[in-house]
């Protein structure tokens, strides 16, 4: 793919606060129109990353470009065409959301006309027209975060970055939210870079998915990809009788029988040629399995896999230390 | 646009917004425009007696002496509503949005200190109003009136942009409401409440020498007609020294980047 078509792209940041290196040669290459989750705990980098492509600070080395954009040279450009989101709702609490929107729209230079329009529109599109009255303080979190969201689209910005969207709302709200983000990328070339320590979260919404770890990449790939990279992947057939069973447990080397449920698991990267290969082998020994079905890990197994650590609980209380 | 009507209409934008905030939380409006009339107010009733038989010959009113001291304190205390909006704006958050849009940098404080400024001036305008009520006559022509609110406005300008400063640095809104106290206080040690020749030795050399000191006697030389010697010199030269010095000061802070907290 050219660099054209990149949405942001990034060779070797570093960034250091005094001895602790929080980037350590970062490298990015995101195309336009998709959704991208940064995923890692607590203290990964996810943040500072998030912070020097939206030129909030400069890295202390490599390079970045955000739109076609140099970060460090040409910032004025790059913040033209981004809007940001950030881990805390950042709206005027002594303001109303209308006001909020309205506000947004004027440092966007928009016609006064306009920005009122788009205000309304993005009040009614996010339900916040019913709380349009009250300061933002009075909000709930889930729609502050709404809100805060609204005051990043009414620019309409190219690309939109969105760090840990949904940290700290209740299930209901994060449905909600993934929604939204969802929507946003549809038919209009609008590319997400999004933070996140939830797996699933990247699970639900990236089209290809980083995995950050003290500064430093450690996978990168769609959540499919990522999922067929670890062990733990198999291939699970079902069979009528426990004959059939055996007849198909010899055909499989590494493959284990389970009478009880009448279950062959095979190990197998989930792929179709892996698929097709396991179907071929049953085929020409004429032995009918019932059902068939192939068992992904999830992504916590995958951060497991690739860290050597785990990524809930234990992770969570380290970067907090 | 250029860059500069962007400047302008995004520093008009900004003062939009601190001006919604005053109406919002009218404690500190409240505060900001009437702490200054209580003071003229206690001076003049609850100590006037007093403090005023101790000064000159007994021929100038209490009033007259005091009032112009009471509205320099009013420029003096308006900062501290600046100082706390820039800092709580950096608690909140907005400010990094800000940061990410494609704005005039400047525009964020310039919006603050010019809405300070008009906030200040209003509680000025106040004091001067209500003095008058009170008795204050001076003997100011139009031409006077006009040099001494144009020395207030500078003076206020430069008290509020060394404010945007300390908002900056402060580490929370309430450590900014305090850091400016000092500069609350400056007044009473000049020759805003007594003279200065009724102090002791140290004092009074400070109270002589301090920036509010010229800039009062300028006032009163302008308002009351009393003669003001070189102090109109020093007091342009202090507001523009401070004024310039906040100025950079701030701006330098603001440009440095985010806070990281």
């Amino acid at each position: 793919m050219t660099m054209a078509t990149m949405a942001i792209t990034a060779t070797g940041l570093t960034k250091s606060y005094g001895d602790k290196v929080v980037l350590d040669g970062l490298d990015l290459a995101i195309p336009q129109g998709s959704i991208f989750a940064l995923l890692g705990p607590n203290g990964a980098g996810k943040t500072t990353t998030v912070q020097i492509l939206s030129t909030l600070i400069p890295a202390d080395g490599g390079r970045a470009a955000v739109a076609g954009h140099d970060v460090a040279h040409d910032g004025e450009a790059v913040r033209e065409a981004i809007g940001v989101t950030g881990q805390f709702a950042a709206v005027d609490n002594l303001l109303t959301a209308e006001e909020n929107l309205l506000l947004m729209a004027d440092l966007n230079h928009l016609p006064r006309r306009e920005g009122r329009r788009r205000a309304a529109e993005l009040l009614r599109r996010f339900d916040l027209a019913e709380a349009a009255g009250g300061t933002a303080l009075t909000l709930s979190g889930g729609m502050r975060r709404k809100l805060d969201l609204a005051m990043t689209l009414i620019g309409d910005p190219r690309v939109i970055f969105l760090d840990e969207p949904t940290t700290g709302l209740d299930p209901r709200s994060r449905r909600v939210m993934w929604e939204i983000i969802r929507d946003l990328v549809t038919g209009r070339g609008v590319t997400i870079f999004l933070t996140t320590q939830y797996l699933e979260e990247a699970d639900q919404l990236a089209d290809r998915v980083a995995v950050l770890d003290h500064g430093k990449l450690v996978a990168e790939g769609t959540p499919q990809e990522l999922k067929r990279r670890i062990p733990g992947h198999h291939i699970r057939l079902s069979f009528a009788d426990a004959d059939r069973l055996a007849s198909a447990a010899a055909l499989f080397d590494q493959a284990a029988t389970d009478a009880e449920t009448l279950t062959l698991r095979i190990p197998g990267n989930g792929g179709v040629p892996a698929l097709r290969a396991v179907l071929d082998v049953l085929d020409r020994a004429a032995v009918q399995a019932e059902e068939l079905t192939v068992h992904s890990p999830d992504l916590d197994e995958v951060f497991l896999t690739l860290t050597g650590r785990p990524h809930s609980g234990a992770l969570e209380k380290e970067g907090l230390r | 646009m250029t860059s500069l009507s962007y400047a302008v209409s995004d520093s008009a934008t900004m003062l939009r917004r601190n001006l919604l905030h005053a109406r919002r939380y009218p404690a500190m409006t409240f505060s900001t425009l009437v702490m200054p009339v209580i003071i003229l107010l206690l001076f003049n009733y609850a100590f006037g007696g007093a403090l005023g038989a101790g000064i000159g010959d007994g021929s100038v009113k209490y009033i007259d002496y005091i009032a112009p001291g009471i509205i320099l304190m009013s420029v003096a205390s308006g900062g501290v509503g600046t100082a706390v909006g820039v800092s709580s704006d950096l608690t909140e958050g907005i400010v990094n949005r800000f940061r990410t849009m494609a704005i005039s940098r400047a525009s964020f404080l310039t919006g603050h200190v010019v809405g300070g400024v008009i906030q200040t001036m209003t509680s000025v305008v106040l004091v001067v109003a209500v003095a008058l009520a009170m008795g204050f006559r001076p003997d100011a022509t139009a031409l006077e009136w006009l040099a001494a609110f144009g020395l207030l406005t500078l003076l206020t300008f430069a008290l509020t942009w060394l404010a945007a400063g300390v908002g900056l640095i402060a580490r929370n809104p309430e450590s900014a409401s305090n850091i400016p106290l000092p500069f609350q206080f400056l007044p009473f040690l000049g020759s805003a409440i007594v003279p200065p020749e009724s102090m002791p030795g140290g004092l009074r050399w400070f109270a002589e020498y301090q920036p509010f000191t010229p800039i009062i006697e300028t006032l009163r030389g302008l308002l009351m007609g009393t003669p003001y010697g070189n102090s109109p010199v020093l007091a342009l030269a202090w507001c523009a020294g401070l004024g310039l010095a906040g100025y950079l000061w701030a701006r330098s802070r603001f440009q440095r980047g985010p806070v990281v907290r």
